[in-house]
């Protein structure tokens, strides 16, 4: 047997009491960064007894573009677009926190029409963003067919993003202070349309799954992570809710419109693969909900608020975070009183969430690990950032 | 010489049995070419099954929708570079796929496509297969051995398991099946009547079915059903296929143990799986669905059935024309189409054609077999697209679970029973 690549760390070295009574050469192998089931480019050392993972370790930074970074030299509005390229698969939702963490830090409020936009457009993403999970997580597992009726479902939401701004994936939907494109004619139409489609469609990946024996024997227990860890861990979002912790920033620290709405929060109790299988299910009822009051009380109004044609916020600093379709995704912004800020500190769900990956894959099998990785929800481009 | 070739057709039993070399030889072609025909045809149809159950249309563009993609596939795949591993152990690297192929394809020797249409028929023809077919492991495991990774490794060493540890399953199901063949008429095993000794000579199966007047599958009710059912998900997990297809669990292990090959020696991998498949439905179809008997012996009996049964084969053909002059229809008008229009036209006037044959009373008397034999087989065929269309993967624990503590003691449970019911009966 090869030797394969050592670790250099040291939390992977063995325990004398995990040692087999062969004492064989435990196997280390390295999942990615070129892996189809790591979801871009992460690195995962595993290191195997068998088929049992005795430790992990993730290696990132191979889609590393230095975001934090490129904002201070960009002024306030140009750093917008950026933004979008970091959680790539909920481009409206990172673009809303930064909107709002600037727009806080200029003490300036977005008109409410913009801000029911702007809920209509995040929940869409939210929808978009949890079906390519549950394509990608399904595959990753072994059903192929649920990716591609995601895909297709998927497709209508980007059709809407298209027709709203132009583009499908790195929208830059909002600016700061508001929306700068009014609603397009029959976009509540179409939106209203959306629901009526998907509405089954969510009932039928469900039929495929939800009481699959296979499926369900291949999530439940699996990757259990408890309440109180992820808190120690900082994990957020669905991943947290799972766990049976009642946490949703849109609940709990209400941003955009999200206080006029009537929604639930879906929450798991066994925190295992299965729960936040159901969690995000249940999250993608309730985006519905969201989205169809919003449709039917959108009101009429500006869409920008005034916003100086120079953003120049005074020197202070802000954190404000919004619940992005993967958890908490806050924005750290301080101001030296320049056009440009000072730093911006990006708090990615996704990163923050992959490190309970160890935790939760600890004493479990190879194929647990890539369950894991895909009920996680990671998305590298954010990770990295 | 002309003797020698006409004495065979005269005689009512396989070309081996006959000891008549020269159509023996003539039914290896004739099987090596149809299964590598079946092979081409059942990878388009699973490309186009599958896109068309998840919304898709698969291969459309290499000739009228995608018909000529595996044809494709197959010169890409012969010209590839030829890539061998530095670290790979080259004699074991080399012999693996062929081996692999060997065992594949050698099993077909005694699969039964009617009574005479055969290339042997052996006093134990079940467990040749049986016993041929897992030399494939041993195959496997070498190439992943060979490759020197470590996915391939994994790969190999799961699927080694998995086939083992499923093949028990299978063969007690088997053997429930085979004792089947012994209760003739009352009494005890080979004691009562005087046919009534058990057999393992596919051929003898069929014909032991076709006396019962029973397919083992409706045997013993619902005994034989049960039978079958754990040989039917035991040949999903021997084949390595969804949901039990964890050595190449693609998203775990990339591609299991044949991550290191590519070019023809993936290609003959490939090639094994499938005719892989093929054989254990065969196995499938010879010992619980009637082999090469056609449905419905008991209810549709008389010439007026006997006449209608006979045409399907040429029914098929001409319905499978009928379905590419419409598909020629509705191709687009445009000129660019003009070559693929006038190809699918072409292959449809050749299966019209092959329709239109096979009708003829001299042929269509002696086509039966082979086409009910093919039928069953290929619903079978159907059947593991569907499964990797619906299922996710099963974990390796829970594999080995589903083998050893589901089915292992279902077949147990159901050898004895068989025994006991025949016994009492």
């Amino acid at each position: 047997m090869t030797d394969g690549s050592t670790s250099t760390t040291s939390h992977l070295e063995l325990e004398e009491h995990d040692k087999t009574f062969l004492d064989s050469n435990e196997l280390i192998i390295n999942m990615g960064p070129q892996h189809p089931a790591t979801h871009g480019v992460l690195r995962v050392i595993l290191k195997l007894d068998g088929e049992k993972v005795l430790g992990t370790e993730c290696v990132i930074g191979y889609l590393h573009r230095g975001v934090e970074k490129i904002a201070e030299n960009r002024t306030y509005a140009m750093f917008n677009p950026y933004v979008d390229r970091m959680d790539y698969v909920a481009a409206v939702s990172n673009g809303l926190g930064y909107c709002e963490a600037v727009e806080k830090l200029l003490d300036v409020k977005a008109p409410p029409r913009a801000n029911y936009i702007r809920v209509i457009l995040t929940e869409l993403n939210r929808l978009a963003s949890h079906m390519l999970w549950l394509g990608t997580h399904a595959l990753d597992i072994g059903a192929i067919t649920p990716l591609f009726y995601t895909f297709r479902d998927r497709e209508e939401i980007l059709k809407i993003f298209e027709k709203y701004c132009g583009a499908r994936l790195t929208t830059h939907a909002f600016r700061i202070g508001g929306c700068l494109y009014e609603t397009y004619e029959g976009f509540e139409q179409d939106v209203k349309k959306f629901l009526v489609f998907v509405a089954p469609k969510i009932d039928e990946y469900e039929e495929l799954l939800t009481t699959n024996r296979i499926w369900v024997e291949r999530t439940k227990g699996v990757g259990k992570i408890s309440g109180k860890d992820c808190i120690a861990l900082g994990v957020t979002g669905p991943v947290l809710r799972a766990s049976g912790v009642h946490w949703d920033v849109r609940k709990a620290q209400p941003y955009a419109a999200y206080s006029d709405f009537d929604f639930e929060i879906p929450v798991g109790q066994n925190g295992d693969t299965y729960d936040r299988y159901l969690v995000r299910m249940a999250e993608m009822r309730q985006s519905l909900r969201i989205i169809r009051q919003a449709v039917e009380k959108i009101p009429e109004g500006p869409i920008m608020a005034k916003v100086p044609k120079v953003i120049k916020p005074p020197v202070g600093e802000i954190y404000h975070s919004i619940e992005a379709p993967k958890g908490e995704l806050g924005y750290f912004i301080v101001s030296d009183g320049s056009t440009q800020p000072y730093r911006v500190r990006v708090r990615p769900p996704s990163f923050v969430n992959l490190q309970a990956l160890d935790v939760m894959v600890r004493g479990q099998l190879v194929a647990d690990v890539i369950a894991v990785i895909g009920t996680l929800d990671i998305v590298l481009g954010e990770v990295d950032r | 010489m002309l003797d020698y070739i006409t004495s065979y057709l005269k005689s009512n039993t396989t070309p081996g049995q006959a000891g008549n070399q020269f159509w023996a030889f003539v039914y290896i072609i004739l099987i090596f070419l149809g299964l590598s025909v079946a092979v081409i045809a059942m990878n388009w149809l699973e490309r186009k099954i599958l896109a068309h159950m998840q919304v898709r249309l698969g291969p459309m563009r290499v000739g009228p929708h995608g018909l000529l993609q595996p044809i494709a596939d197959a010169i890409k795949l012969l010209i590839k570079e030829d890539i061998m591993p530095a670290e790979a152990d080259k004699v074991v690297f080399w012999t693996a796929p062929v081996m692999v192929v060997i065992t594949a394809f050698t099993v077909f020797i005694v699969v039964p496509f009617g009574p005479t249409h055969a290339v042997t028929d052996m006093n134990i023809g079940v467990l040749f297969m049986l016993g041929v077919s897992s030399l494939g492991v041993l195959a496997i495991v070498m190439a992943g051995w060979a490759s020197n990774s470590h996915y391939p490794l994994i790969g190999a060493l799961r699927s080694s398991a998995q086939m083992v540890s499923y093949e028990i399953a299978m063969g007690l199901a088997v053997v429930a099946a085979i004792l089947m063949t012994s209760l003739h008429g009352i009494g005890l095993y080979g004691v009562g009547s005087g046919t009534g000794t058990g057999t393992l000579s596919m051929i003898e199966i069929v014909k032991a079915q076709q006396e019962q007047h029973a397919w083992f599958i409706f045997k013993f009710f619902p005994l034989g059903l049960i039978a079958f059912f754990i040989f039917a998900v035991a040949m999903v997990a021997e084949t390595n296929r969804a949901p039990f297809d964890l050595p190449e669990a693609e998203s775990e292990l990339t591609a299991g143990f044949h991550t290191e090959y590519s070019g023809f020696r993936w290609s003959l991998f490939f090639l094994a799986e499938y005719s892989a498949m093929i054989a254990v439905s065969a196995i499938a179809v010879t010992l619980w669905l009637g082999g090469w008997l056609r449905p419905f012996p008991n209810w549709l009996t008389g010439e007026t059935w006997d006449l209608v049964f006979s045409l399907f084969p040429g029914v098929t053909f001409l319905l499978l024309a009928v379905i590419a002059f419409v598909g020629t229809m509705r191709m687009p008008k445009h000129p660019y189409f003009r070559v693929q229009t006038l190809g699918l036209g072409g292959f449809g006037a050749v299966l019209g054609l092959i329709g239109l044959v096979l009708l003829m009373p001299p042929v269509r008397d002696r086509i039966q077999d082979i086409y009910w034999f093919s039928f069953k087989v290929a619903a079978f065929m159907y059947l593991y697209i569907w499964y990797r269309g619906t299922f996710p993967r099963y974990r390796f624990d829970q594999l080995m679970k589903v083998g050893w503590k589901v089915l292992l003691p279902m077949g147990i449970g159901v050898l004895i029973l068989t025994a006991v019911v025949g016994v009492l009966l």
